[in-house]
């Protein structure tokens, strides 16, 4: 096996694994860490891939800026683990939580069937084969510039127009009411 | 092994002790500097003018012993100052400093003084040094003590703000320069306008340099904006409940993360190895001696300037330092434009 297949799979292996053990956690902080460590294999690959500016950007944007505020916001709610009081408060009553009656637990597993199906059919509709990039070199950072400012500026300015907006509705639903009436406001 | 293969590693483990010595150095010259501006003498006893101290220091630090708060959670708390070191060592790696060598005549072709030649080497450090924020969250996390997670949030938020300033002095480089390779960017500067004014981009972006350095300043946790570690309102913040060598270790990251921030300045800003008077292969002699200024400028800022407020550094990051960065980049952008640099 060459070297360049050796650290395919050994990325490969770490995302995986990584990605699984994230919805394993109890704790919050630890699928937090979890999930970096599964973009920094993310990033290996692309550097496989030979684009070394896409590795950096996941680096940046994901596992830099992205997961701080995750683990800021984990942090500063300091959500509790998974097994809250309440739920141990239940099960001694013989009651189970209500997402885990036979109900609900019935549906997750016809949408877990689901996805696998769904899954399965995407992975093999594209015969296996590496799928060409049709975009041309995505290594270098002129060719990732002009093309997202000149073939996809649509979809780019639509993009940042939709976060724009998404930052204005999270302002206005995570502001405090200010208090009835204008004496208020001298 | 090819001569050229083993002087490469020769030089990836001559970076690391060097890292690991100016550490040491930054310390006693630290030390030092403060006490010539506090018209004091310094360590003066261990070995000959205190040349020793840094040694006592590390051998008094491990000496000590290593503690844990019983309520920290044992693997991260042991995590964080892997981390911090680890990011600290890490982002020198793309740093180069000095012009090509055959070693005096040892190797056929020649060695690039840079561990690796990465060509978005400008963004590889910009993202080492967005994930040493996690050394220092974590710590203050895991040791599950008020003074430490109020040092690490702090700290989150500080980095996060001045993050994208520091970014945006990067990207103004990079527009003047037309490449994300450092070395490119050295060699741009090399030569002289006029035949007197060295081509370094200081002249080119001399708010991006101010803006670089200031923000440079708030990365490191350093004074004025020492935030994380206010020892008047926090005892020592994030590194709290640190001890021996592991608080050796966040201490040692805070040092080596100060030199690769002027290393990366005198690359961008100072022409890196280029400079008058010095043929091409002692290079690094400018080099050491301009990442020298720059240390020196920024002991000099800690020991002047008393600290911020915490709102007074938020709304300096927010409402000065990043509109200023952002309209030198759209200014910048314009000119490279126009005059088709």
């Amino acid at each position: 096996m060459s070297s360049e297949a050796t650290l395919f799979y050994a990325f490969a292996a770490i995302a995986v694994l990584s990605s699984l053990l994230v919805i394993g956690q109890r704790n919050p902080i630890y699928s937090v860490l979890l999930l970096i460590a599964s973009f920094g294999a993310l990033s290996g690959l692309y550097l496989l891939l030979d684009a070394p500016f896409a590795a950096v950007i996941q680096i940046i944007v994901y596992a830099g800026a992205i997961m701080v505020l995750f683990l800021f916001v984990v942090m500063l709610l300091n959500a509790p683990r998974e097994e809250t009081d309440e739920d141990l408060d239940r099960e001694a009553h013989g009651e189970t939580h209500p997402l885990l009656r036979p109900g609900p637990m019935r549906l997750g597993a016809a949408l877990a069937v689901g996805l696998i199906v769904e899954l399965v059919w995407a992975l093999t509709k594209g015969g296996g084969e590496s799928g060409q990039f049709p975009g041309g070199a995505v290594g270098s950072v002129g060719a990732i510039g002009r093309s997202l400012f000149s073939d996809y500026a649509f979809a780019f300015e639509v993009t940042s127009v939709l976060i724009l907006v998404a930052m204005v509705g999270a302002v206005v639903l995570a502001r405090r009411e200010a208090s009835p009436g204008p004496s208020e406001h001298p | 092994m090819t001569p050229l293969v083993a002087a490469q590693i020769g030089l990836a483990i001559f970076v690391f002790f060097m890292l690991l010595s100016s550490a040491a150095a930054m310390v006693y010259f630290e030390r030092k500097v403060a006490a010539f501006l506090q018209q004091r003498v310094g360590p003066y006893l261990v070995g000959p003018k205190g040349l020793l101290q840094p040694l006592a220091d590390v051998v008094k630090l491990m000496f000590k012993e290593e503690l844990r708060p019983m309520a920290a959670d044992a693997f991260l708390f042991a995590l964080a100052p892997i981390i911090s070191a680890t990011c600290a060592f890490a982002a020198f790696a793309v740093v180069p400093f000095g012009g090509d060598t055959t070693l005096f005549g040892l190797i056929p072709e020649g060695l690039r003084l840079q561990v690796a030649d990465v060509n978005v080497a400008i963004l590889v450090v910009f993202a080492i040094a967005s994930m040493s924020v996690y050394g220092i969250v974590l710590a203050g996390w895991s040791s599950n003590s008020k003074y430490s997670l109020l040092g690490g949030l702090r700290s989150s938020a500080q980095m996060i703000s001045y993050e994208l300033s520091y970014g945006l002095a990067l990207a103004s480089v990079l527009v003047v320069a037309n490449s994300l390779s450092l070395t490119d960017i050295v060699n741009r500067q090399a030569g002289t306008w006029f035949g007197v004014i060295p081509r370094w981009f200081i002249f080119l972006q001399p708010l991006g340099f101010l803006v670089y350095l200031t923000a440079g300043i708030a990365e490191t946790n350093r004074a004025p904006f020492d935030f994380p570690e206010a020892e008047q309102e926090l005892v020592a913040g994030y590194h709290t409940e640190y001890s021996s060598m592991s608080f050796a270790m966040f201490f040692l990251a805070e040092y080596i993360n100060m030199v690769t921030v002027s290393a990366v300045a005198t690359d961008l800003f100072l022409g890196g190895w280029h400079g008058p008077f010095l043929s091409e292969t002692i290079g690094w002699l400018w080099f050491l001696l301009k990442v020298g200024a720059i240390l020196f400028f920024y002991v000099w800022m800690r020991w002047t300037l008393p600290r911020y407020r915490y709102d007074q550094l938020m709304r300096f990051g927010w409402k000065v330092l990043l509109p200023l960065s952002v309209v030198n980049l759209l200014v910048t952008a314009a000119g490279v434009l126009y005059f088709e640099l």
